[in-house]
């Protein structure tokens, strides 16, 4: 798998489904080796992310300081099997890294760190951090009159945490059309399925009163989702919400729509069937 | 309070010194920004905001946003001064502190205002007297708690040249400009405020003045007390400590919990070391009802009370 160095809008569908396959499959091997991991919120995020890194943002895996580079958070930090492939993929650090995933001093922790790992914007892995460390980036270029873009993933049982409300509440009373969300709208927490838990619908409506833009999609849709996120802001005055309904675990028969897929880990049985599923 | 002047007539309130310089910063470095919880006015940012309305990032009243918006802007190359009152900015934020700015060790600068009893009669849920303790622990973040406004200005101006997380504790307490002569600011450095050798009192913010009256309180007995400034409490100065405990009785003084603040320092210092008396002189836990000046003068934190804790501990060390 070669890295892609650059911006690559022009980056086909067919690519970023490919680098999104690679994704899954790695990711997989990763929690399979590790016996650790949440792989249930992995595949649902992957489609996103491999249309974010392969077909939306401006970045340079060797800058990752560069100052006008389009940032990426993740909030939902414990879906790093989705985070370490794509960052992988996208050139900020060898593949062989992703063999140490979890173990003893190894740069990629069950969470990220933005210390250890080029790429990763902030540390993450409590839930709701994303959109307000994002917010403040947005503001950054707001003040700054950068047109970088800020982009921040939050899974959809992550918004019972009231801090996102709080950042949603002033990135909307700011008007902050540099600043995307996407919600990985899956409709299951760690317990149980986010409707019988704390219902978040109708989710678009409650965006839309906070002052947002909202748009709807199937999250596993490439070409849909590439149209959406690498629309320009052009004459938007408001922050954008993509809410992608995605599916937990997607890409693994036996994982899908499965609750206890949040953090299972596969039996050698389990990666086979895997591996054979995702080509 | 009690007997003993303090060393100046004049006392001054230390928000105003942190107002001043970090206008001053601001005029010629355009990356100091500031964020605010609602709390323009109770910072003293209003000469801030009308200079640079741009600059100051108003999120209302919502701490956690507030601290994590800080991170953002330090990852875009901004010097954030996140300025709320203490409690609310140390409590109701502690995850987005330890996580988005400690953890993350983002370049942003936590500014606690009005911090230990400031608020007197509003009661414990507007003191800030764990503060201390919930935030020395955090690896990556520099703890300074300046003792007048002198100090004060030698903090922010340290603190927007570092490159790294700093929380700054401001008292709304009004405290004399100290008398110590060719004082230097020292991250990491106890500030000798008074040599002494039969006991040593280590004090930081609002309680340095105190301490010192404590010590004119001594001499009249023939009591050589010293007096460290302990302003830096992450990094802490344990050489100092140390040096301290071969007076042989030591007194802890803090506008904050006796409990995993600087007292709690001292002895966890002391005790891998050179274990010796230490009385703590502090707030026990939630305090009762009274204002600023009652409280201080109920719990001890006055020349007179601090002077008979350093005889307590003078007293101990001799059994």
């Amino acid at each position: 798998m070669r890295p892609v160095t650059q911006n690559s809008r022009e980056n086909s569908v067919t690519t970023i489904m490919d680098r999104a396959l690679w994704m899954r499959r790695r990711a997989f091997q990763m929690v399979y080796e590790a016996q650790l991991g949440h792989p249930g919120g992995d595949f649902s995020a992957i489609d996103v992310m491999a249309t974010l890194y392969f077909g939306v943002l401006r970045f340079d895996p060797k800058r990752p300081d560069w100052a006008e580079r389009d940032r990426f958070i993740m909030s939902k930090g414990h879906a790093t099997g989705a985070l370490y492939t794509a960052l992988c993929a996208a050139g900020y650090f060898p593949e062989d890294w992703l063999k140490t995933y979890m173990q003893p001093q190894s740069r990629l922790n069950g969470h990220p760190n933005r210390n250890y790992l080029p790429g990763v914007e902030t540390n993450t892995g409590p839930l709701g951090h994303g959109m307000p460390v994002a917010l403040g980036i947005a503001i950054a270029g707001q003040i700054t009159n950068s047109d970088f873009r800020t982009f921040v993933l939050t899974g959809d049982g992550e918004l019972q945490e009231g801090s996102n409300w709080e950042a949603a509440m002033t990135a909307g009373h700011r008007g902050l059309s540099n600043l995307t969300l996407i919600v990985d709208r899956n409709r299951l927490q760690q317990g149980a399925g986010t409707e019988e838990t704390n219902s978040l619908d109708p989710l678009d409506d409650r965006f839309r009163v906070f002052g947002w833009h909202v748009e709807m999609v199937d999250g596993h849709d490439v070409a849909a989702l590439l149209a959406l996120l690498g629309a320009p802001v052009g004459e938007r005055t408001k922050p954008l919400c993509i809410i992608a309904n995605t599916v937990k675990g997607k890409g693994g028969s036996f994982m899908e729509n499965k609750a206890s897929w949040h953090h299972g880990v596969p039996t050698t049985e389990q990666f086979e069937q895997a591996m054979k599923e995702l080509v | 309070m009690t007997h003993v002047a303090p060393q100046t007539s004049r006392f001054f309130d230390c928000r105003e010194a942190f107002a001043r310089t970090i206008e001053e910063l601001a005029q010629s470095d355009s990356r100091i920004v500031a964020v605010v919880n609602d709390s323009v006015g109770s910072s003293k940012l209003g000469g801030f905001q009308k200079k640079f309305p741009d600059r100051l990032i108003n999120v209302g009243i919502a701490e956690q946003t507030m601290v994590g918006t800080g991170a953002g802007l330090a990852n875009a190359g901004l010097i954030p001064f996140v300025s709320a009152a203490s409690c609310f900015l140390t409590g109701r934020a502690l995850e987005q502190i330890k996580a988005d700015v400690a953890y993350a060790n983002f370049n942003v600068k936590l500014v606690g205002q009005s911090s230990g009893i400031a608020y007197g009669e509003l009661g414990p849920t507007h003191h800030s007297i764990e503060d201390l303790a919930w935030l020395r622990p955090l690896a990556n973040l520099t703890v300074l708690v300046p003792a007048d406004p002198w100090e004060t200005e030698q903090a922010i101006r340290w603190a927007a040249a570092h490159e790294g997380p700093v929380f700054i504790r401001i008292s709304r307490m009004p405290v004399p400009a100290l008398d110590i002569p060719n004082r230097v600011f020292q991250v990491g450095k106890a500030e000798v405020a008074r040599e002494g050798s039969d006991v040593a009192i280590i004090a930081c913010g609002t309680t340095v003045h105190l301490a010192l009256g404590a010590a004119d309180e001594l001499a009249l007995s023939g009591i050589k007390a010293r007096v460290l400034n302990m302003a830096s409490i992450n990094p802490l100065d344990t050489e100092s400590i140390l040096a301290a405990a071969e007076t042989g009785a030591i007194v802890t003084v803090e506008e904050a919990s006796v409990r995993g603040g600087l007292g709690g320092a001292v002895a966890e210092t002391l005790v891998q070391h050179t274990p010796a008396p230490v009385e703590m002189v502090g707030f026990p836990g939630f305090v009762p009802t009274g204002s600023v000046e009652w409280l201080f003068d109920h719990f001890g934190l006055s020349p007179a009370g601090i002077a008979a804790a350093a005889r307590k501990a003078m007293a101990r060390a001799r059994k």
